[in-house]
């Protein structure tokens, strides 16, 4: 008998839950440990921030789909890896304390045979003096805090119809964000719902940014095809912001946030400020802080994880400067090269460096944005990765054969502009690969074949199908499986 | 047509025509644009 412990019950931990249960006999366990009673589909979270859908149509209960499922569920945080066990025993584990109501804060040792690390990303406010919900301004990172966000929504367009105008800031609150994609949806959102509450020309809306320029979205943009030409993303999203009559500011890192303005720096090294009324700003992220022990009881936390609280994989952490950088950098199997039965996906995955540009103002502030790691290719390396440890568990291999590395996998990505059946959009973007790869596509670093974006209804109608599709799949319901990641 | 400020940061961007952001919501055209991207998404799917 195996154990198979997971760490995380996000889109990558769930979605290896789920395939571990399917694939291995009942004798083995799959245990899931994850600080959250509830499983949040995050994409839909924008549409909780403005009003347009409740915390219950983006939430479920994890507790009854592991029961029916015959997962082993701990409702706790991981605290720290012993992953040569301690003094008494040889037998790797981890240490876990408990977030259910009731046990809050009692510890315990869950042994492992292997071990999935999926813990997603810790949301590092304090990195911003004055960021964040808990201070002055809003975020839609978790479902909680997008209907925070939408209440303030609701408040503020209160104000506007009594003829008061109001500014919204949304973007970055950080030179190191990422998920540009989810702040970016959200602004198109606001800007779509105060036009539909009949507000908009009471609202002066302003995006910021670490992107060096619109388009970015983390992964140095993509190009496309199109009328003849081919354009970066930057003139496609400018184009959608002029029409929305958005104003943006990039190359921007928020050094504060105080209750009606921010104050930033550009990548020219110069500072301004900018007032506010309503500002949802998203924080960096870094890991979720797991220490490691060796048997001896030594820290080990640097041996497992990236400074940044990524767990190093297979990948080619090297210093090498942007010209060296090649696709061969990034992780392919997943698996921790010191131990060889623990592995990291979705967000806890160290990338090896990021896909944008690395630059900094003469200030020395590094101003760029760091990898996203989207719900697909979370999926798709959770489900590789677990295929990997089922044949090893079965004894098929000793080492992982599949592969799923960013630099040779795509992304589709469909990003709301407003909801409606009949008047929503949506842009789709598909891109292959994620990595740019200039040794096979010198012109732009991806195939253009596969790499596509446009805006339209279409878009909507997938976005929305997209929302019902993976909580149905994440409830285990029938046939899930047949929903690819 | 979206307002442009001249010499501001809308001035020098395309803007779509009235027709394209017809377009945008045509049921008949959006329907085919949901086959043809569901199709590139499901390519995509494929290759890992």
């Amino acid at each position: 008998m195996s154990r198979l412990l997971i760490l995380g019950g996000g889109i990558a931990g769930q979605t290896a839950a789920l395939h571990a249960r399917r694939k291995l006999a009942n004798n083995h366990e799959v245990v899931v440990v994850t600080p959250n009673s509830k499983w949040n589909w995050i994409p839909s979270n924008i549409w909780v921030g403005v009003g347009v859908m409740s915390v219950d149509q983006v939430t479920f209960h994890l507790e009854e789909i592991y029961k029916k499922e015959g997962i082993v569920y701990h409702q706790a945080k991981a605290m720290s890896i012993h992953p040569e066990g301690d003094a008494n025993s040889s037998s790797p584990f981890v240490t876990i304390e408990y977030t259910k109501s009731g046990i809050e804060g009692t510890t315990e040792k869950l042994t492992y045979d292997y071990l999935i690390n999926a813990t997603g990303p810790k949301l590092k406010f304090e990195a911003t003096k004055g960021l964040g919900p808990e201070n002055n301004s809003l975020s839609v990172c978790t479902a909680g805090h997008a209907a925070q966000t939408s209440s303030a929504l609701d408040e503020i367009v209160k104000a506007m119809k009594k003829g008061e105008k109001k500014k919204f800031l949304i973007g970055t609150g950080h030179g190191n964000c990422t998920c540009q994609g989810a702040a970016f949806e959200y602004l198109f959102n606001i800007e779509y719902e105060l036009r539909r509450r009949g507000v908009r020309d009471k609202a002066e809306i302003t995006w910021i940014s670490n992107e060096q320029e619109l388009g970015d979205f983390g992964i140095g943009g993509m190009h496309l095809k199109k009328g003849g030409y081919i354009t970066h993303s930057k003139v496609f999203t400018e184009s959608l912001y002029s029409e929305r009559g958005i104003k943006w500011i990039t190359r921007a890192h928020v050094n504060e946030v105080e209750k009606d303005q921010i104050h930033y720096e550009t990548l020219d090294g110069k500072y301004f400020d900018e007032t506010f009324d309503f500002a949802m700003l998203l924080p960096p992220f870094s890991g979720v802080g797991i220490k490691a022990f060796n048997k001896a009881g030594t820290d080990i936390t640097s041996d497992l994880f990236a400074a940044n609280g990524f767990m190093l994989v297979d990948g080619d952490y090297g210093k090498k400067s942007y010209e060296d950088w090649s696709p061969e950098d990034w992780p392919k199997t997943y698996q921790s090269p010191k131990y060889k039965n623990i592995f990291a996906v979705g967000i806890a995955f160290a990338p090896p460096h990021p896909i944008s540009q690395p630059v900094s103002s003469p200030n020395g502030t590094p101003i760029f944005p760091t990898p996203p790691r989207t719900g697909m290719p979370s999926g798709v390396m959770a489900r590789q990765v677990t295929y990997n440890i089922v044949d090893m568990i079965n004894g098929k291999s000793d080492h992982p054969t599949r592969e799923a590395s960013l630099a040779n996998m795509g992304a589709a990505c469909i990003a709301s502009a407003g909801t409606g059946f009949f008047n929503g959009t949506a842009v789709s973007m598909t891109m292959y690969p994620i990595i740019p790869d200039f040794n096979k596509y010198p012109e732009t670093g991806r195939e253009l074949r596969y790499t596509s974006g446009e805006i339209g209804l279409a878009g909507h109608w997938i976005k929305h199908f997209l929302h019902f599709a993976f909580i149905y799949k994440a409830k285990a319901n029938p046939l899930w499986r047949i929903i690819p990641e | 047509m979206t307002k442009r400020d001249p010499y501001g940061q809308n001035y020098y961007t395309p803007v779509p025509t009235n027709f394209t952001k017809r377009m945008r919501t045509n049921l008949f055209w959006q329907f085919l644009r949901f086959l043809t991207i569901n199709i590139k998404m499901l390519r995509m799917v494929r290759k890992h």
